[in-house]
């Protein structure tokens, strides 16, 4: 008996890796879809920020009551999770409490657990009341319809669950050592479960050891279900934090890139000794889909938690127009998703003919303002503002699809050099009647 | 002071075999617009009252193509900076001074890499130094107690983390600043950045600056200060929309000064 239920946890947490392996590396390669973008510039400096913004969660207390509990469940799932490493010992080597020979440190890590796990679970319960009690506008923009809303509360509930049978296998757990069951050493400090004790006191020792076991296979099953339902979801963030931090943007926020194949072709009108004759003239300009996007635009995606600090803060957004940027990255990310699924089917260079425009509308791009807030709002550095401006530069520069006041901007800056029609001979006017 | 001031250009400058120790770039809004000339005079009337040597471009300035580049041209914008560029090199500028965030976002973030790299500095930094150097003094307590709100302009506060600066301007004269809930990092756009400013807001449910001018009136301040030209705009006909002109004036850090200095 021992020994089936070794082997059937071996075999359950193979095929769980497997599984999980597998998405992740679909998801690589779904953010790989975008082009190539070296960035390994000033290593110090991403360090740094990684460790201030993901690590240290410095963006996240800015608004502080998401922030404390935020930093509770993360604590919580990071700390807890040296537990589940005893846990995958005991459940391959048919062990009880393998690392309980540390003694006091023990008793001491399992009762500070356990005071994480109710944090953690009274955390969930808080986030779920600010979705569905309190209503927090920005949980319920339009683009949180569906399975935006369905996937956040799964995992509330998954968490609470999760924590729930921590805590009851821990009562269980304590029953059995003081009733001196076999293979029960006494080892751990309960300072929450004991509360729970009264429920399992009466049982024997035999439905006893079937309830501990229900609930340590219900918490390492429960575990095991949460790594494989993560990257289906908008909880990639657990792990995307780390690189997406590191990777981001270092260089000031207003500095937009300029397009070195405009330079090469603006070169060759002005002065052709600066220009490169080789560099072959581009096939586009701009964004049309996410094969135009940067590679960590595409990360920035899968990054995404759906929070909604972006939109909230958002001045197009609080004032009623089309414009989410938390819509643009949802976009970005499904559309990366469906032409990764096109290429599974159809091979790496196969394209579907669709587009990242068919997901995000003009009036959308055009209610932009370029103010930077979103990206400062974000808790993991995630930059909308570079997709939307990509995407606008390609309806101006491919599909000359502007507003008609536009046109005539450029024309007068053209023209006058000046946005407004006015002679560029009068510049200076300005300077004739100073007193 | 009744005799008009001369604002001296590179050219004028150069065809004397000398140089200005700053350009003051004064950007499309600055030299055409009314509203923003006001910015522009009173400007150069503290350059003028405190002795630095500086020159305009004049008619050989060109718009700096960031209006362009935000709408989506980057062809345009870069012929634009490439022009500058040249114009600003075939000078030897090293160092520049403008009154318009957006200029001084692109000259300094967007210029370099395509052959113009300059000292870049908004004129509220310069108008900082020159108060730490005791250059720039003021009478007693030109604005006490008045209760002034500053609106951070996105491309210098967020774009380039310029906070501190126009707030020591408004300490240094003595005004009580009473900051918008929304400043500093959180600050609010006011609508036009984004080359917005030339276009009809898309449609909503509310002006963005009117949404943003309501947070200043709620300040209880009798004065919005101000470092862009669009930003002054956009605020001013927040306070038109909200019947308060005459209450609530919408003014530039450069126009305070001039004001506090009585220029």
């Amino acid at each position: 008996m021992q020994y089936i239920e070794q082997i059937l946890f071996v075999a359950i947490l193979a095929v769980a890796i497997y599984f999980f392996t597998q998405k992740v590396k679909q998801i690589r390669r779904n953010i790989l879809i975008g082009k190539d973008q070296i960035i390994n510039d000033n290593k110090p400096a991403r360090w740094m920020m990684m460790a201030k913004v993901a690590l240290g969660q410095s963006k996240m207390v800015v608004r502080p009551v998401a922030g404390f509990f935020h930093i509770l469940i993360y604590l919580g799932f990071v700390l807890i999770n040296i537990e589940v490493l005893e846990i995958l010992m005991d459940g391959i080597f048919g062990t009880h409490r393998v690392l309980s020979f540390m003694g006091p440190v023990y008793d001491a890590a399992i009762g500070f657990f356990e005071i994480l796990a109710v944090l953690v679970l009274v955390s969930c319960l808080v986030f779920l009341g600010r979705r569905f009690v309190v209503h927090i506008p920005r949980f319920h923009s339009p683009e949180m319809k569906g399975w935006a809303t369905k996937d956040a509360t799964y995992i509330l509930v998954i968490e609470i669950v999760l924590m729930g049978a921590l805590l009851k296998m821990n009562a269980v757990d304590q029953v059995l050592q003081s009733k001196g069951a076999d293979h029960y050493v006494a080892a751990g400090s309960f300072p929450v479960s004991q509360y729970l004790v009264g429920f399992f006191q009466n049982y024997d020792i035999s439905t006893l050891v079937v309830l501990e076991r229900v609930f340590w296979w219900f918490h390492i099953l429960g575990i095991l279900f949460f790594l494989n339902y993560v990257p289906y979801s908008k909880h990639l963030h657990i792990f995307l934090a780390f690189p997406n931090t590191w990777y981001g943007r270092l260089q000031p926020a207003g500095q937009f890139a300029n397009m070195p194949e405009i330079t090469n072709e603006v070169n060759l009108m002005l002065d052709p000794s600066k220009a490169d004759p080789n560099m072959p003239p581009p096939d586009k300009f701009g964004v049309s889909d996410v094969t135009d996007l940067s590679w960590k635009n595409l990360l920035d995606a899968y990054s995404c938690t759906e929070c909604g600090r972006c939109t909230s803060s958002c001045p197009a957004s609080i004032t009623g127009k089309k414009l989410s940027p938390r819509k643009i990255m949802m976009d970005t990310r499904d559309r990366a998703d469906e032409l990764g699924k096109a290429k599974d089917v159809n091979g790496a260079d196969y394209h579907d003919g669709k587009s990242l425009h068919d997901y995000i509308s003009q009036e959308e791009l055009l209610a932009c303002t370029t103010c930077n807030a979103c990206v400062e709002a974000c808790p993991i550095n995630i930059n909308p503002l570079e997709i939307i401006f990509g995407m606008r530069q390609y309806q101006t520069l491919e599909k000359s699809n502007m507003p008609s006041e536009w046109a005539m901007m450029n024309s007068n800056i053209e023209n006058n050099q000046a946005p407004w029609q006015f002679s560029p001979s009068d510049r200076a006017n300005w300077t004739n009647d100073i007193i | 002071m009744s005799e008009t001031l001369h604002v001296p250009t590179v050219a004028e400058l150069t065809a004397k075999g000398e140089k200005p120790d700053v350009l003051f770039w004064v950007g499309c809004a600055g030299s055409f617009d009314e509203r923003a000339q006001k910015i522009t005079k009173a400007f150069v009337k503290i350059l003028n009252n405190v002795g630095i040597k500086y020159a305009i471009l004049g008619t050989e300035e060109s718009c700096t193509g960031d209006p362009a580049k935000r709408a989506g041209n980057e062809f345009l914008f870069q012929m634009q900076a490439m022009a500058n560029i040249a114009t600003l090199n075939a000078y030897e500028i090293t160092k520049i001074v403008t009154t318009c965030p957006h200029c001084f976002n692109t000259i300094k973030n967007e210029y370099p890499s395509l052959g113009g790299t300059y000292e870049v500095i908004h004129h509220t930094q310069l108008l900082q130094e020159l108060i730490d150097e005791g250059k720039l003094t003021f009478g007693a307590d030109p604005f006490k107690g008045k209760k002034i709100t500053y609106h951070d302009s996105c491309y210098l506060g967020r774009a380039n983390g310029v906070y501190d600066a126009p707030r020591r301007i408004l300490e240094a004269m003595d005004a009580e600043l009473v900051e918008m809930k929304r400043c500093r990092k959180n600050g609010l756009c006011c609508g036009a950045g984004g080359a917005q400013m030339f276009k009809e807001a898309e449609s909503g449910t509310k002006e963005i600056n009117i949404e943003r001018t309501q947070e200043a009136i709620a300040t209880g301040a009798s004065i919005i200060s101000a470092n862009c030209p669009f930003c002054t705009t956009m605020m001013g006909d927040g306070v038109k929309h909200a019947n308060m002109e005459g209450q609530l004036e919408v003014l530039d850090l450069a126009e305070l000064v001039a004001q506090a200095k009585d220029l």
